[in-house]
């Protein structure tokens, strides 16, 4: 239950290709997130997985059936959406209610799971309220808990942490991580917060312009980027990227450094920078760093109580093993 | 964040508010007292009006008697209703469509309708009035419901309009995605969200149609004759008679001036296509 | 789902809007039997040299800017003044709009009577105690008079636009303002009004449509009288076409006020479209 195959599936809004044919498998269970700046087609290829929007080339196959045809309704999905899309004039109750009321199942058996779902959400003191009495973080668990109680065979999650503050999104994040533990079922989710898909993926899709630009682990996207784009988008801070002289030197375009991965040395660095802004998080301390010849600044991490003032002078060493290396097109040189 | 005033300053500003209002409402006030008084008092001057202790309903009665006002009432209430009636009858399913399933003429139509709006009635008094003499409608009930529903029909379509497309898209994704089919979606979801702003629109347009007094006044005799004809007929000179001219006044804006008030933020929408919210 | 509303607007602009067209190239007058013979333009002609039609396109004019100038700045005080913290607001409110529910026949009669009657209204009365001479409204400033009737009638319009559009200002502008040192006269100057030009764009738009077809304040009262004092294009049009029978001048009239309602209409419609695009 819950395997998702997409098969040279593509997206035409009239005669704008939005998302060209592509490829991508999901296996059952896993949590998948699609992450890309904003109008990558992230969303849309949510929606066709969805039923939401028809395709316009290729199939979309849920456990080996072509549900390319099929209605929303019948693919056994459930979503959630970015502004929640309450029902404003039912209850919490009614609103989890309705996909079994659409379902006819039995009003016992309704209540039954509506109650459970509630529980596990920590719902049940809202149930008789409108959604509009509720705070983001509650009308986002009604909107989860319309989507358990179906049991479907996988989630599909747009953006649903967007609209809440930051707190209650590291909450949010952790509840949806712990849901999906319990569940154990196949949950799509989009997001353009690397972040996100960083802490939640078990398998992340970069997206940019409607193409895949890689998937794989959390970690293997980390490690090995395969291009500047991927290595750009994920890791927080970005990754540094140097060209010229000193890229010549690695043979390549464009090489790439991570702050994590350049150490500050007392003397007889590689590089030699003056430090400039700082910013001290208590754990680390992330410097702006001029380095000589370089035509952007660094960003360098170090530890947490390291004292360097603005305008002092450094030696940087970075660490060779997680340097990166692209070629002319963006590619990783391996 | 509202500023804390201070209460000098908000005294002084509801003193103002509180005046000048008092002011505009005055005229209404006024004809609801002197509607009470009789005839004798009712012309005493301003402040002797007030004073004079013989209140009575007795111009309520002589109102009735003498122009029958419970006919001119219902005229009123089946023009204003059937108008709006059958002006919803046409609006929704139009305004449903263009809300939900837009195409790129949809903007066009909509502003056509709005043009048809500005078309003076004066313009097409004569056409009008010869069809209606030629077809039997004129001094009709019917007649006067089916030129309401017309002058009003653009108003309503926007004013649904508007209110249909703020139903987010997205809920009916949900609705979709729960497995509603497009009955279920419209039953359950469209329908009870669409409710309020229909209820705003059949409002508005029964404060307009009540009130018109263009074709009202021009395409009724005796017998289709709304409040507004009926009022027109005090014009002299029983106007002279204060006492009935406010008792018939009253009973005649006294219904829409509760329902205008229920309506006012509606009203804002209804009366600027939208163009003001 | 949209054609019968299509059809039946089109059916309702189209039809009468070709009768006048036609009936207006006609000598035709009901009560004058003829074969109704093709004129051209011979009734346009007679309608505007009639000294009739240039009283009554001024008073037009005067009506519908006199209404405007009114109801625009007093509604513009209103709102202003209504946005103010106070108690009560709700209630206020209520009375300031409630001229606007009350039909214009009954608004026109009842300041007519009760207020400008110059022996038994409210301001004969006034004057008398003061021991002034009472104004003869309807004699000594007709138009005036009708004036001020339609603006109690309009003011409530106004002020409830220009006070909605006046609520959706965003706060934080107005303090941005103050803490840029704005007085509040600047701060009216450079954040009210150009926050409000939509809205007032939209009241004088929408006003003038209506306040061009007055015609019931003007029946119920002077019936355009004295002479042509208070006749406007509406009730000069009535008077030919109803009054006299003379379908054709009455409907050359009724061309010449959907042109004149057209002009106005054009600027309308483009706000309002630009809105619908955003």
């Amino acid at each position: 239950m819950g395997q998702i195959h997409l098969k040279n599936v593509s997206k035409d809004f009239g005669n704008v290709t939005v998302i060209p044919p592509l490829d991508l498998d999901i296996e059952n269970g896993e949590f998948v997130v699609f992450v890309g700046p904003s109008g990558c087609g992230k969303s849309t290829l949510l929606r066709l997985i969805a039923g939401l929007e028809d395709v316009s080339g290729g199939q979309v196959l849920i456990d080996s059936n072509d549900v390319t045809s099929l209605p929303p309704a019948k693919r056994r999905l459930a979503m959630v959406f970015q502004s929640y899309a309450l029902y404003p004039h039912m209850s919490v109750r009614k609103n989890i209610a309705f996909p079994l009321k659409m379902a006819k199942i039995p009003p016992d058996e309704q209540n039954q799971r509506v109650e459970d779902a509630a529980r596990i959400l920590n719902l049940t003191d809202y149930l008789e309220r409108r959604p509009g009495q509720l705070s983001g973080g509650q009308r986002q668990r009604v909107a989860i808990g319309r989507a358990i109680v179906r049991e479907p065979g996988a989630f599909l999650f747009d953006e649903p942490l967007s609209n809440l503050d930051a707190a209650l999104r590291v909450g949010m994040r952790l509840e949806i991580a712990e849901l999906h533990q319990r569940l154990n079922t196949t949950m799509i989710y989009v997001t353009h917060d690397q972040v996100e898909a960083m802490t939640m993926a078990d398998k992340i899709v970069v997206l940019q312009n409607g193409m895949i630009e890689q998937v794989g682990t959390p970690l293997e996207l980390y490690r090995t980027p395969s291009n500047r784009f991927v290595a750009g988008f994920i890791g927080s801070p970005r990754m540094n990227f140097i060209i010229g002289e000193e890229a010549t030197r690695h043979n390549a375009e464009c090489i790439g450094i991570r702050p994590e991965h350049i150490e500050v040395v007392k003397s007889d660095g590689a590089w030699q920078g003056i430090v400039g802004v700082s910013e001290h998080l208590g754990s680390d301390t992330f410097f702006q760093v001029n380095v000589l010849g370089f035509a952007d600044t660094l960003t360098v991490r170090a530890g947490g109580e390291v004292d360097l003032k603005y305008g002092d002078t450094i030696n940087l060493t970075p660490n060779l093993n997680n340097l990166h290396r692209f070629d002319r097109q963006g590619q990783r040189i391996s | 964040m509202a500023r804390l005033v201070s209460i000098p300053r908000k005294s002084f500003n509801t003193t103002l508010a509180g005046f000048l209002g008092f002011l505009m409402f005055f005229p209404v006030l006024w004809i609801v007292i002197l509607s009470f008084k009789t005839e004798g008092d009712a012309i005493k001057a301003p402040l002797e009006i007030l004073f004079a202790t013989g209140w009575t309903v007795e111009s309520y009665g002589a109102v009735q008697a003498r122009s029958d006002y419970f006919k001119h009432f219902t005229n009123s209430v089946f023009i204003a209703f059937g108008s709006t009636f059958l002006g919803l009858l046409i609006a929704v399913p139009a305004a449903w469509a263009m809300a939900f399933v837009p195409t790129k003429r949809t903007k066009h139509i909509l502003m056509w309708m709005l043009s048809t709006k500005m078309l003076p009635p004066v313009g097409v008094l004569v056409p009008i009035y010869l069809i209606f003499r030629d077809t039997g409608l004129l001094d009709s009930r019917f007649g006067l419901a089916l030129i309401l529903m017309m002058v009003n029909l653009p108003i309503i379509i926007w004013m649904l309009y508007t209110y249909f497309r703020e139903i987010p898209g997205e809920i009916l994704e949900a609705a979709r995605m729960d497995g509603a089919n497009l009955n279920a979606e419209i039953i359950f979801v469209l329908a009870p969200m669409a409710l309020p702003g229909m209820a705003s629109t059949v409002l508005l347009n029964i404060i307009l149609a009540w009130n018109e007094a263009f074709w009202t006044l021009n395409l009724t005799a005796a017998k289709a004759a709304p409040l507004t004809a009926f009022i027109a007929s005090y014009s002299s000179p029983e106007g002279l008679f204060y006492a009935k001219l406010s008792a018939a006044s009253v009973m005649a804006i006294a219904p829409i001036l509760a329902l205008g008030w229920l309506s006012q933020k509606q009203l804002v929408r209804g009366l600027t296509f939208g163009a003001v919210k | 789902m949209i054609s019968p509303s299509v059809l039946l607007l089109l059916g309702w602009m189209l039809v009468p809007l070709c009768m006048t067209l036609y009936f207006s190239t006609l000598r035709y007058n009901l009560i004058v039997p003829s074969d109704n013979p093709f004129v051209g333009w011979e009734n346009y002609y007679w309608f505007v040299t009639d000294p009739s039609f240039k009283a009554a396109m001024f008073n037009t004019l005067l009506l519908v800017g006199g209404v405007l100038c009114i109801t625009v700045v007093g509604g513009i005080l209103f709102a202003l003044l209504l946005d103010q913290p106070m108690w009560g607001q709700g209630l206020i409110r209520i009375m300031v709009i409630s001229p606007f529910f009350v039909m214009p026949t009954v608004s026109g009669l009842v300041w007519k009577n009760m207020f400008m009657n110059p022996v038994n209204g409210i301001f004969g009365h006034v004057a008398q105690a003061l021991n002034l001479a009472p104004v003869e409204f309807f004699s000594q400033i007709p138009l005036l008079s009708i004036i001020l009737i339609v603006s109690w009638q309009w003011l409530p319009f106004a002020t409830l636009i220009l006070l909605t559009a006046l609520q959706s200002l965003d706060r934080d502008q107005l303090e941005a303002a103050e803490m840029d040192g704005a007085k509040s006269l600047s701060r009216f100057i450079y954040i009210m009004i150009p926050h409000l030009a939509r809205a007032i764009t939209v009241v004088i738009l929408i006003q003038t449509i209506f306040l061009l077809s007055i015609f019931a304040e003007i029946l119920v009262t002077t019936n355009g009288g004295p002479g042509v004092a208070t006749t406007n294009l509406t009730y000069l049009i009535y008077v030919s076409s109803l009054l006299q029978f003379d379908v054709g001048m009455g409907s050359a009239g009724g061309v010449i006020a959907i042109i004149l309602a057209n002009i106005v209409a054009i600027f309308l419609m483009r706000l309002i479209g630009k809105n619908l695009d955003a």
